[in-house]
Formats: structure tokens, sequence, C-alpha cells
């Protein structure tokens, strides 16, 4: 291959599909969660540190911030589960033709957002939060 | 390691292109931005702008390529045969997926026709790119009947109906590349992912029930990258302008990898 010839474009001219935005959005929920996974650390951390550090952590949690933080990882727990759902059932062989994919896709992101809000919902309401 | 961005030398906005006005009259008038480099200058690829008159231009944007071509820019360079969508030439990427332009209607455009090569590829010339690599990867997986036994004498290997079935799609593959260069994963790694239509051609052999070289076609594949870089993502069977399904293929070989002993 001649050194001078250039690379043609990709990312910046292909057409972002439901394809990619779900197989990215994937990663990106997966690679959060395992960043997140050192947050849930810290908490039992405050938790074996005694009851001054538990609130002080609590607080953090409660705090607005905190709030958006939390919302944010059960949308990504949600999302990362049910695709994750969609992929275990690709890699059986099963739901790859095109319109059954499209609309498994639909499926995961609608499935998602009713778990994130049914949890949303079970924190604020039935004591989840506490 | 995935680079999201072109290299310096590969960007295309940084000079700007030549602008070829629509002809005086012309009422029915359609764009085309089409990606040009040439080899012979130092300068960076860049973007030309054709007003096409609709009133005196084919449907298919081929023959908008062509009339380019033939009445306005003689150096537009760009590969073509059959111009009927079977001889897998004229894949490029248009309007942000790649397809054949013969087979592609300009009217199922709905803005500015972009056109550039395929995607994530060396670009030898305007929207032919080098393909040496994506058939080393087509040899690499031996797209022929592998026997042992002897041939039957005085007639064919015969299939059944149901055989046949299994690789009828399969083997309308025109090896135009269009889904190999639209799958993410083959950018980034296309030196080890053999990328979707050599595994399809794969597969199409592996079903074959002519062939006897099953389990050798499986140990080739057996690797972390030449099979496993597949995402399921389905930019391929997307893609796909002949409506094969690359992202099946290779998942039912995924699948009897794991069922093997």
């Amino acid at each position: 291959m001649k050194a001078s010839r250039p690379l043609s474009p990709h990312l910046s001219v292909y057409r972002f599909a439901h394809t990619m935005a779900l197989s990215v959005l994937h990663r990106a929920t997966g690679i959060l969660l395992s960043v997140a996974s050192i947050g849930a650390v810290s908490w039992l951390l405050a938790l074996a540190a005694g009851p001054a550090s538990y609130a002080r952590v609590m607080g953090l949690w409660q705090s607005p911030l905190g709030w958006l933080v939390r919302v944010g990882l059960l949308a990504s727990v949600a999302y990362h589960l049910c695709a994750g759902i969609r992929h275990l059932v690709f890699d059986l062989g099963v739901g790859l033709e095109k319109h059954t994919a499209r609309r498994a896709g639909q499926w995961v992101i609608i499935l998602a957002l009713l778990l994130t809000a049914a949890s949303v919902g079970w924190m604020c309401f039935a004591g989840g939060a506490r | 390691m995935a680079e999201f961005t072109l290299p310096a030398a590969s960007r295309y906005k940084d000079i700007p292109g030549k602008r070829h006005p629509a002809p005086a009259g012309a009422t029915r008038v359609v764009n085309f931005q089409i990606y040009r480099f040439d080899p012979d200058q130092p300068d960076k690829p860049r973007i030309d702008h054709y007003a096409i008159d609709m009133d005196r231009c084919g449907p298919m944007v081929l023959d908008a390529l062509l009339k380019i071509k033939n009445e306005i820019d003689p150096s537009l360079t760009f590969r073509r045969s059959c111009r009927e969508g079977i001889c897998g030439s004229c894949s490029m990427n248009i309007d942000g997926v790649n397809t054949l332009a013969c087979t592609k209607a300009i009217a199922d455009v709905k803005r500015d026709v972009k056109i550039f090569p395929l995607p994530h590829m060396p670009v030898m010339k305007d929207l032919v790119t080098d393909l040496t690599q994506f058939y080393e990867q087509y040899a690499s997986v031996k797209p022929w009947l592998q026997t042992k036994s002897e041939a039957p004498l005085g007639r064919e290997r015969l299939q059944s109906k149901q055989q046949q079935e299994k690789v009828d799609r399969p083997s309308a593959c025109i090896l135009c590349a269009c889904c190999s260069t639209s799958c993410p994963s083959y950018w980034w790694n296309s030196d080890q992912y053999l990328g979707p239509a050599a595994l399809l051609a794969s597969y199409r052999w592996i079903v074959d029930s002519r062939d006897e070289a099953q389990a050798a076609r499986l140990d080739q594949l057996d690797d972390a990258f030449k099979l496993y870089r597949c995402h399921t993502i389905m930019n391929c069977t997307e893609a796909c302008p002949k409506d094969l399904n690359p992202a099946k293929a290779i998942a039912e070989i995924k699948k009897m990898m794991a069922e093997r002993p």
C-alpha cells in the first residue's frame, strides 16, 4: 500500500443509525457501570468505618447531584441489562432478521425506560431511597 | 486501536472543492457533493460540488456519475461495470450508507447527494479504494469446495432441495465490500478481523452439504480476532445491497463454534 494514500472518511460520513447507537450505548453503559462499581465499594467502606462516615457518604448520595448520578446509573443498569439480553438472544441465532432486530432494538429502549421509571418511582415513593 | 479521527493528510474539509453550476434553464436541479482525491497532485482530498439537471439525467446515482464524467469532469474516477447490481463494482458510500451506485435511486435521497468512497479504506483515486486486503481475507477462507471422498462416477455431487437452500442466499454475495466497510469493528481491526463478507463466504462453504472441510474451516476461524470481533452491531446486514444477512451467518458460525466438542 502506498503511504501517500489517504484513508477514506468513516465515522464522520457514515449515517449514525440505530445499529450503531444501540451498540455504542451498550459499550458506554458497560464502561460506566464498571467505573461506578467503585462507588458501590465506597458505600461499603463507609458502612464498615462506622456511623459518622456512613452518614457523610449517604449525605452525598442524597444530595441533588447524588440523585442525578443514581438515576443515571439506574438507567445504565436498565439499558445494559435489556441490551445484553438482546445480545444473548442474538447469540442463539434468533432475531437477526433486519426487521426483527430493529424491533428488538426499539423494545430494548422502551423496556429500559420503563425499568428506569419503575426503579426511580420505587426510590421516591416506596422508601427505596432511605 | 481505534482511531476515531482521520489522519491529518486524509482530512477532506481543509481545502475548498470546485463548484460546477447547473446549466442555464435547468429546473429540476440536484446537488452532488463528491469526494475527490488525485494521487498525482500533492493536495489533500476535497469535496467537489456538481449541480445536475435531472431532466437530462438518468434516475440512478450511477447515471449522474456517468453524466458528470462524460459531460462535466472527465477526471472523476470510479469503478462500474454491469449497471444492474450484479458485478459489485460501483459500491460506495451514498447519503451516509454503503450501497451500489447503480441500484440507488437519486430520488431516494432527500437532500444533497453526498458520495464518498467505501469508508476506512486506502483511497487510490476519487471513489476508488484499494481492496487488496479485502480480497486477501476472502481468499483466506478458501472459498471453494474442498472434498476428501472420491467424486461420484459420471455425475455431480448431488444436493437435496433443502441442502441447496442453505447455500442459496449466501452464494448471492457479489463481494462489493459494502458490508465489511460499514462495520465499525472492521474499521478499527481490519488487519485482524476478517469482516462480514469473508465470514459470510466461509459460512457458505461450512454449511454446504458437499464440502468436507467443515472442521478445518472452523479451526481456522477459532480466533479472538478473525471471528469474534463481530459485536452484532448489524451495520453489515443493514448495508447489504443484495439483502443478504452476514450478521446471521456470523452468529451461526459462533453457534457452531460453541457446540463443537
